[in-house]
């Protein structure tokens, strides 16, 4: 029996094939999900906000952040012995989900900043994005299965979609 | 003004908080149920720190299907606030107000949503005076964006502002009646520089 293992809000977790990974109700956050196809070892970052520098005591949760939670998923993916250099990633989430008018609309257009900061990151790593379901203005939830790479997304009033 | 991070909130700015909340609530009851006309029973709010992990669970999972208001606060103080019912609650309120002609089922057509617009708009302006007439400051609120999904996704939204300070939220709850239980989510999300203004206004050492 494969299971699927949850990852929190600013959480991450490995997996290994059969099993998968999920999380629940993305909304601003970005679920990014990484695999190695070779070793079919995976994991998902669930990241809240784009950039660690920019906050103190950000060492506390390092999951929270797109920097610092890919390089971690990143690092325990290859002590569970994949390669960076086949991994492959796909992303989705960053929404905007209210369109609020004024002086704190800058500050809600942090799913944009999400999605950005994690392609950074992934650049960086030179961890291809293979697809991505990114922006808009509902949640999803998503579930990730390392054996086939398959990143499902399902979000309110919507078809499951596979990408 | 001093640094308060919301990990080291005392028992006493807890009471504040928490009593903040309760008369907020109240408020926010009384324009409901003045709105709705008739009698809504509400029981003492509880106001907690939570960890984000827990948040969705809270409310019945990160996937129970919420009705999300959320607007930005100007003024003295800085930041946003949101109101969360749960959709079939919200559904109920409509109809209350609608006298009984809104649609079937737990979703919301044009009309509803708008309807329920307005219940997010006078439950969290009423909290908004309660909060400004107590701490004698300005508060402008901006005019609300409401939206249907699920808790998670709702709460990412406070988390991740929240989530430049901790990994905790600060979650009024507070649970009413008319003919239904109904649970209603207030989470005041000012910056930090404002908690501490709430606080020093109210006599509080900060």
């Amino acid at each position: 029996m494969s299971e699927i293992i949850k990852v929190g809000m600013a959480d991450l977790k490995t997996c290994v094939s059969p099993n998968g990974v999920t999380t629940l109700g993305l909304g601003s956050c970005v679920g990014i999900a990484i695999r190695d196809p070779v070793t079919k070892v995976g994991g998902l970052a669930h990241i809240m906000l784009p950039d660690s520098t920019a906050i103190r005591n950000s060492y506390l949760n390092i999951a929270k952040f797109a920097d610092t939670g890919i390089a971690e998923l990143v690092r325990q993916m290859e002590a569970l012995g994949a390669k960076r250099s086949r991994m492959v990633a796909k992303i989705a989430g960053g929404a905007t989900m209210f369109q609020v008018q004024g002086r704190v609309a800058s500050s809600m257009q942090v799913g944009d900043r999400n999605v950005e900061a994690t392609i950074q990151k992934l650049n960086e790593l030179r961890i291809p994005i293979l697809a991505r379901d990114t922006g808009a203005n509902y949640g999803r939830t998503v579930i990730f299965f390392p054996e086939t790479g398959d990143y499902h997304i399902r979000a309110v009033g919507r078809a499951e979609t596979v990408i | 003004m001093g640094e308060l991070s919301l990990e080291h909130v005392t028992d006493n700015y807890y009471d504040v908080l928490r009593e903040l909340g309760n008369i907020g609530a109240g408020n926010a009851m009384t324009a409901l149920s003045q709105m709705m006309q008739c009698k809504v029973d509400m029981k003492v709010p509880q106001v907690r720190l939570v960890d984000f992990s827990e948040v969705g669970a809270l409310m019945g999972g990160e996937e129970q299907i919420m009705v999300g208001v959320l607007l930005g606060v100007e003024g003295d103080i800085t930041g946003s606030m949101m109101f969360l019912i749960e959709q079939g609650s919200g559904k109920h309120l409509v109809n209350k107000i609608m006298m009984g002609m809104a649609s079937e089922g737990e979703t919301f057509t044009d009309m509803e949503l708008s309807a329920m617009q307005e219940v997010g708009n006078i439950i969290t302006g009423a909290y908004l005076n309660s909060l400004s007439t107590l701490t004698n400051l300005k508060i402008f609120p901006s005019p609300p964006a409401l939206t249907v999904d699920m808790a998670g996704a709702i709460l990412s939204v406070p988390a991740i502002e929240f989530g430049i300070y901790g990994d905790k939220l600060l979650l009024i709850q507070s649970q009413f009646f008319d003919e239904i239980s109904i649970d209603g989510y207030f989470i005041l999300i000012p910056d930090i520089e404002s908690y501490s203004k709430i606080l020093s206004s109210l006599g509080m050492p900060v």
